[in-house]
C-alpha cells in the first residue's frame, strides 16, 4: 500500500509530497527499500522532528509506526527489544508498571524508537546519562549497501555511531535493544528555583547539576534589562517509595498520563505574538514559587508537559514555527547571553526557552550534544527578518565552536554544516559503505548538501 | 530545497531578460547564494543580467535557450534548466511577455496573444510537471492588473494577461496538495524598459518593489499578490464601474 501525501515536520514550515509506504511487518523493509526510485527513501516515525528530516520530496517515505511491537523484555538485565516504530509513550505505558524507565526521554513521549536513535535525542538527564544512543545495546538496520546488519557499539562501532544521530541516512532501523533504568515510583521529586537573571541561572545549574539526575531551566526570553534571562530552574530525581504520601504508596508505579486536550484545528496566524507570549511568560514566572523542595510530580508532567495538548503545533497558525536549538562549549556562556539579549531586544515572541547544561559527548559524528550549554527556542516563522536573525546566531554559535541540532533544523546555511559538525567527513565515509548509491535521502539531506 | 523560512537554493527565470523576473531572482538569491538559471531567446545576450545577479548574491548563474512560442520544446528547456541547476528547482518565475504595439490592436496582436497566453500555458504546465516530479517547488507567474479588467487602451495585452492570470490561478488549485505552489503577481504600472516612454500611471511602482512584495508573498504562502497592495482595493471598484465610464478611463 502506498499513497502520495504532503508531509511536513512538527514546525509545519516546508511541506513536500512523497509516496508514503507503511510496512506492516518487519520483514517488509527490504522490499520497501528495493521499490524506492531515484529520489530515494527515508524512514518516518511520528513526525516530531521540527524541520524536514523525515520527509522526502518526490521520493518514498517509509512510515514506520505500524511496526510497534515490543519483542522482548528482560527484567533481569533491564533491557527491552522493540520494533523501531514503537513510541516511547507505548514503551512507558507497558514498562513503567514493571519498574523500568528509559534512561533518556526527550520533551515528548510521542517519538518512535527509530526516530530517537536517528536523531540521537537527549533529555533533562544528559549531564549524567548522555544521549538515547548511549543506551542502545544493539540494533538491526536494513542498509541499502549491505542489507540487514546487527550493529553494536562494541562489534561495529563505526556503523553503530553513524546510525545513531545519522538522521536516518544509513538505512531503515528495524528494531533495537535498549537498556532501561530501574525506578521504584512513577513520580519525580522536584526542587525548583526562581532565578533573577541568566548569570544566576547558569551559576545555579553548574553548582547543582551533579547532585540531580535531571536538570533544566525555563528561560523567559522576553524579560529585559536587569531581569534578562530570568528563569525557573528545575532539578529532579526519581522519587523513592518512601517519598510518596501514603495514598500513593499502594500503586507507586501507576503511569496513565491523560492527554485529553487538543489544540483547535485552526488558529489565527498572529495568535502567538509578542504580547500574548509575554503575558504567558510573565504568568509562568510569577505563578512559580520562589523556591520549592522535594515537590512530587508525575513523571509525565515533569518530562512531557506539552504532551497534554495534542497537536499544540497548530497554535502557530498556517505559517508554522521553527525551533532553534544550539549548543556552545563551556566557557562560551557569553554566546548564550548575547542570543537571549538579542531576542529580548527584538521582542521576538519566543515562548519560554529551554536551557540545559550538557555532559560528555558520545562518538557519533552527527550527534548534537557536546559538553556545554544548549538553548532551545520556539519562534513563529512569520516574524519579519527571522531568517537573517537566526543566520546571525549561527555565525556566533559556529564561532564559539558550537552547533545547531539537525533534528530541529529547517533553515541552516548549508556551508556551516561542516564547520559545526567537524566529524561530517568521517560520517560520510561510513555512510558511503552502508549506502554507496545514496538511496537514503530526505529534504534535510538535499537542503544541506553535506549530508547527501 | 526551500528552507523552513522560505530561503531558496535555486531559481529558474523563463524570460531571462525580463526586468521583473531579474529583480525577483535577485531578491530570492540573496539569502543562500542560490543558483539562478536565466532562460531566454538569446542566451548570449544575458551577460549583463548574469553579472547583475552575481552582484546581488547569486552563487552561480547559468543560461539556457528558451522560446515561448516553441511550445513543443518547453519540457526539454525545463529539463535543461534543472540540469544546469544540478539539483532541485525551487522556484520557476514565468516572466516573459510582450506588450506589442502599446498593447492595442496592432499587427502583432496574435503574437502578443500567442506569447503571453499560449506560451505561458505551455511553459506553466511544463514547470508544473517538473516540480510535481520533485514533490516541491513554486511557480511565480507575472500577471498584470491590465488583466483584471481589460481596458480599451491595451486590450490585446490586457486580455492575454487575463487569460494567463486565470490559467495560473487554476493551475494553483489543480496543484494543491502536491507540494507545488503557484503565486500570481499582479503589478500595476512598473517603470521598466517595457513601459519606457509611456506616461507613468498613478501608483506607478518599481521592479524592486514588485520583487520585495513577491518574495514576501511567496514566504507567506499566498496565492495572489498585488503591487502596490492598494491596487487590490482599487480594482474592487474598477471591476464594477459601468462600461461607458470604464471606456473613458484614460491611458
Amino acid at each position: 500500500m502506498s499513497t502520495a501525501e504532503l508531509l511536513a515536520g512538527w514546525g509545519r514550515t516546508a511541506p513536500s509530497a512523497a509516496t508514503v509506504v507503511a510496512p506492516e511487518r518487519p520483514g517488509e523493509l527490504e522490499a520497501v527499500m528495493a521499490a524506492a526510485g531515484e529520489r530515494g527513501l527515508i524512514g518516518r516515525g511520528l513526525g516530531r522532528s521540527y524541520g524536514d528530516a523525515a520527509q522526502n520530496a518526490g521520493g518514498s517515505v517509509a512510515l514506520m509506526t505500524g511496526l510497534d511491537g515490543i519483542v522482548d523484555v528482560d527484567l533481569g538485565s533491564a533491557t527491552v527489544t522493540v520494533e523501531a516504530g514503537a513510541s516511547l509513550d507505548r514503551l512507558m505505558r507497558v514498562l513503567v508498571p514493571l519498574g523500568l524507565w528509559p534512561a533518556v526521554t526527550p520533551g515528548t513521549r510521542y517519538v518512535t524508537i527509530g526516530g530517537a536513535i536517528a536523531s540521537d535525542v537527549h533529555g533533562k538527564g544528559h549531564h549524567l546519562d548522555g544521549t538515547f544512543g548511549s543506551h542502545v545495546r544493539s540494533m538491526e538496520v536494513v542498509t541499502p549497501g549491505k542489507g540487514p546488519m546487527t550493529l553494536t557499539p562494541h562489534a561495529t562501532p563505526e556503523e553503530f555511531w553513524a546510525t545513531a544521530g545519522g538522521m536516518g541516512l544509513t538505512g531503515l532501523i528495524r528494531r533495537a535493544t535498549i537498556e532501561m533504568i530501574r525506578i521504584d515510583t512513577a513520580m519525580i521529586s522536584v526542587d525548583s528555583v526562581r532565578t533573577a537573571d541568566l548569570e544566576a541561572t547558569m551559576a545555579l545549574m553548574v553548582e547543582r547539576d551533579r547532585h540531580h539526575r535531571y536538570s533544566v531551566a525555563w528561560v523567559d526570553c522576553l524579560a529585559r534589562g536587569a531581569s534578562l534571562g530570568r528563569s525557573i530552574a528545575e532539578f529532579g530525581d526519581h522519587a523513592a517509595r518512601d517519598d510518596l504520601p501514603p495514598r500513593l504508596r499502594t500503586r507507586p508505579l501507576e503511569f496513565r498520563p491523560s492527554d485529553s486536550l487538543r489544540a483547535p484545528p485552526w488558529a489565527p496566524p498572529g495568535l502567538l505574538n509578542r504580547w500574548t507570549v509575554a503575558a504567558f511568560n510573565e504568568l509562568w514566572y510569577r505563578k512559580a514559587p520562589p523556591r520549592t523542595k522535594g515537590h512530587l510530580v508525575g513523571a509525565a508532567t515533569f518530562f512531557h508537559p506539552l504532551d497534554r495538548v495534542a497537536e499544540w503545533n497548530r497554535m502557530y497558525g498556517r505559517r508554522g514555527f521553527v525551533q532553534y536549538q544550539f549548543v556552545v562549549p563551556d566557557g562560551q556562556e557569553d554566546t548564550v547571553r548575547r542570543v537571549v539579549e538579542s531576542l529580548a531586544r527584538r521582542r521576538c515572541a519566543s515562548f519560554l526557552a529551554v536551557l540545559k547544561r550538557f555532559g560528555e559527548a558520545n562518538p557519533a559524528p552527527l550527534s548534537f550534544p557536546r559538553p556545554g550549554w544548549t538553548l532551545a527556542l520556539d519562534l513563529p516563522a512569520g516574524i519579519e527578518g527571522l531568517g537573517s536573525l537566526l543566520d546571525g546566531f549561527d555565525e556566533k554559535v559556529a564561532e564559539a565552536g558550537g552547533r545547531v541540532y539537525l533534528a530541529k533544523d529547517s533553515r541552516l546555511r548549508p556551508e556551516l554544516l561542516e564547520v559545526m559538525y567537524p566529524g561530517l567527513g568521517r560520517w560520510r565515509e561510513v555512510r558511503d559503505r552502508l549506502d554507496p548509491e545514496r538511496l537514503m535521502q530526505s529534504d534535510l539531506s538535499r537542503r544541506l548538501g553535506g549530508l547527501a | 530545497m526551500r528552507d523552513g523560512l522560505g530561503a531558496v537554493g535555486s531559481v529558474v527565470v523563463l524570460g531571462g531578460s525580463s526586468e521583473l523576473g531579474l529583480a525577483i531572482a535577485a531578491e530570492l538569491c540573496r539569502d543562500r547564494h542560490a543558483t539562478v538559471v536565466l532562460a531566454g531567446r538569446r542566451p548570449d545576450a544575458l551577460g549583463a543580467a548574469s553579472a547583475r545577479l552575481v552582484g546581488a548574491g547569486a552563487g552561480r548563474v547559468e543560461t539556457v535557450a528558451f522560446d515561448a512560442l516553441d511550445t513543443a520544446s518547453h519540457d526539454r528547456v525545463l529539463a535543461e534548466a534543472a540540469a544546469a541547476v544540478g539539483g532541485d528547482v525551487d522556484v520557476v518565475v514565468v516572466a516573459f511577455g510582450l506588450l506589442g504595439a502599446s498593447g492595442g490592436p496592432g499587427e502583432d496582436a496574435t503574437l502578443v496573444a500567442a506569447t503571453n497566453y499560449v506560451g505561458a500555458v505551455s511553459a506553466g504546465l511544463a514547470a508544473a510537471r517538473l516540480l510535481r516530479r520533485q514533490g516541491h517547488g513554486a511557480i511565480v507567474a507575472l500577471s498584470s492588473v491590465a488583466g483584471e479588467r481589460v481596458r480599451k487602451a491595451n486590450f490585446v495585452y490586457g486580455s492575454s494577461k487575463a487569460g494567463m492570470d486565470g490559467f495560473f490561478q487554476g493551475l494553483g488549485d489543480w496543484l494543491a496538495g502536491t507540494g507545488v505552489e503557484v503565486l500570481v503577481v499582479r503589478p500595476g504600472f512598473v517603470r521598466t524598459k517595457m513601459t519606457a516612454g509611456m506616461k507613468p500611471a498613478p501608483l506607478a511602482t518599481t521592479a524592486e518593489r514588485v520583487a520585495a512584495e513577491t518574495v514576501r508573498a511567496l514566504r507567506a504562502g499566498r496565492g495572489v499578490v498585488w503591487v502596490p497592495p492598494v491596487l487590490r482595493l482599487l480594482f474592487i471598484i474598477f471591476r464594477h464601474l459601468p462600461r461607458p465610464l470604464w471606456r473613458r478611463v484614460p491611458g
